[in-house]
């Protein structure tokens, strides 16, 4: 880096702290990756690389009980994203389409409520409220749970989008007698899809890595990844665990990469 | 990013103001009933009588506040002296979940810094780097972060190879090894508010400091650091809460002596103690401590938008 004396933009150090910062964010995962292709039982010794414990996770003595977990976790992420997208995009039109109006301010407030309250209150409140009216705890209420924690996930990126979307196209399509509806689904839609897309991604990981609220209002017997995961590791560390850890985390990167890519892409142009 | 939803936008327009109210209702429906009066049944839940193994009986009691507060002997019969077991659970968990926003701090600024000052091309990537790691599974990450520190793990047999330490440093169940996993948990929220103040930052002040021959380090603390310290104030909250009601980071790092808020909250529904007005009680006391901590700093920036404007 250029870092003249008279510089005021580069102070020393700066640099190897970041690269610092860095290292202790990777670290972690990487080791973690590694260690997940070790051929020895023990998680301590390295011996040499195998899939071995890939293979374990899938017909390993284990193998049901992951594989049960990981259908529930993609179904829940499936219908919690695709929930809280479609009502997030709604949200935005009203705020970001809507013109001023009184409960813009608290609609908003609303919204950003699950990331305002810390996690473990909402997982005790959403317990208790499923338990007040009496319904049981089971897959459902896990769903029912995700919707309402991934709308504020879901709405950030489309309203995002939404803003940078000037209104001269819809303007000009009602010009030519389309009607507001026709504006919208032929119109902003299409313009939106990116930031729709990156929404949906985004609500999809945070269902997907949910594990306080799933852990709280999960009936008994009902896993999902995270849960199972937990339970597991609560009996010890194992090699199958970290080859599990590793699909999750490329999954999640694989999914936060194409959202980043899909969000930067400029449609209007 | 929390800081985002709240924020509004000012590119605004009423093509669909007829519609609004239709196109708000589902949000509404789905929040209120599964947010805001969820929050409302726990409070009526912190007032109810327990029942042994979970659940409560429909009957008012102060019971869950009391206990928190207040001691009364062996026996429940004598008056109220002051119980610290919980208050000390609470002391420890704001002076870790401090001690995690400090580390994230002294972390956090010189690379939100570092990156603002780069081109502004590659800006975006260098905080898609940073940003990475917290969409990864917080579970897994604090497993990793553990399988990591271990005594016998990776970390410590690297220092012992290159010849550093004799003997594995003990990390694992300290209260380092919780604030580390904090750190950890959070950094993202550390670093993108303060990258957005300095990146909005008019370096010609501080040319103009420099120029009037004021040391670099002395430009940064008056003449930088004041400027952007309501990214700095917004960085701290936004580590600072999350880390005060964590459960994983504690649980997993910590072990049975660095006991936090999260755990005492968890234990009541998931493990043992089977006391849910006791949990909904604590949760209610976690609340408003960070409702007014919110509070508190958005009078603050309220203040400080007025006085720059």
């Amino acid at each position: 880096m250029a870092s003249k004396t008279g510089d005021v933009r580069n102070y020393k150090g700066f640099q190897a702290i970041t690269l610092l910062c860095l290292i202790i964010l990777y670290a972690p995962l990487v080791v973690v990756t590694i260690y997940s292709f070790n051929a020895s039982k023990s998680i301590t010794v390295w011996e040499g690389l195998s899939l071995q414990w890939y293979a374990d996770v899938f017909t390993g003595p284990e193998s049901g009980k992951f594989k049960l977990a990981a259908r529930n976790s993609f179904v829940i992420a499936i219908i919690a994203a695709t929930v809280s997208t479609t009502i997030a995009t709604l949200a935005a039109t009203a705020i970001v389409r809507g013109g001023k109006f009184r409960v813009r301010t608290l609609s908003l407030g609303l919204i950003s409520l699950p990331l305002m309250v810390p996690e473990i209150v909402t997982a005790v409140a959403t317990l208790i409220f499923f338990n007040s009216i009496g319904f049981d705890r089971g897959l459902m209420t896990i769903v029912l749970a995700h919707i309402a924690f991934c709308i504020p996930f879901a709405y950030l990126p489309i309203s995002a989008r939404m803003q940078g979307i000037e209104d001269t196209y819809e303007q000009a399509a009602q010009d030519l007698y389309a009607t507001k509806r026709q504006a919208f689904t032929r119109i902003l839609m299409p313009l939106m899809m990116p930031g729709i897309i990156s929404g949906f991604l985004l609500a999809f990981i945070v269902s997907l890595d949910d594990f306080i609220i799933t852990n709280f209002v999960k009936g008994a017997g009902v896993e999902t990844l995270p849960t199972a995961i937990f339970g597991s590791v609560k009996q010890g560390l194992k090699p199958n665990i970290m080859a599990i850890s590793t699909m999750l985390l490329s999954v999640s990167i694989i999914m936060v990469t194409i959202s980043y890519f899909i969000s930067k892409t400029d449609n209007t142009k | 990013m929390a800081g985002g939803a709240a924020s509004g936008g000012s590119a605004t327009t009423d093509t669909y103001a007829e519609a609004r109210n239709w196109l708000l209702l589902p949000s509404w429906v789905v929040l209120l009933g599964l947010s805001l009066i969820p929050v409302g049944m726990m409070l009526i839940y912190s007032f109810l009588t327990k029942e042994f193994r979970g659940g409560v009986i429909w009957e008012f009691s102060f019971a869950a506040y009391d206990q928190f507060f207040c001691d009364r002997g062996l026996f429940g019969d004598e008056p109220c002296s002051v119980e610290w077991t919980y208050v000390t659970i609470f002391w420890r968990s704001i002076w870790q979940a401090g001690a995690a926003t400090l580390l994230s701090l002294v972390i956090g600024f010189p690379t939100a810094y570092f990156i603002a000052t780069r081109p502004e091309k590659v800006r975006p990537l260098w905080v898609f780097l940073i940003t990475i790691p917290y969409w990864v599974n917080l579970l897994i990450r604090t497993v990793s972060m553990k399988f990591l520190l271990r005594d016998e793990g990776p970390l410590n047999s690297f220092l012992m190879n290159i010849g550093l330490i004799n003997d594995p440093i003990h990390i694992i169940n300290t209260n380092f090894a919780v604030q580390l996993g904090l750190f950890y948990s959070y950094l993202p929220f550390m670093v993108l508010p303060i990258y957005a103040a300095v990146e909005r930052y008019n370096f010609a002040l501080s040319e103009a400091a420099a120029d009037l021959y004021a040391p670099k380090w002395v430009t940064l603390r008056r003449i930088l650091l004041p400027a952007v310290k309501p990214g700095v104030v917004a960085g701290c909250i936004l580590v600072f809460v999350p880390s005060l009601g964590s459960f994983l980071a504690p649980d997993l790092l910590g072990g049975a002596k660095n006991f936090m808020i999260g755990s005492l909250i968890e234990e009541q529904f998931k493990g043992n103690a089977g006391n849910w007005p006791f949990g909904a009680a604590a949760s209610m006391i976690l609340l408003t401590m960070v409702l007014i901590i919110l509070l508190i700093f958005v009078r603050q920036q309220g203040k400080a938008e007025k006085g720059a404007g």
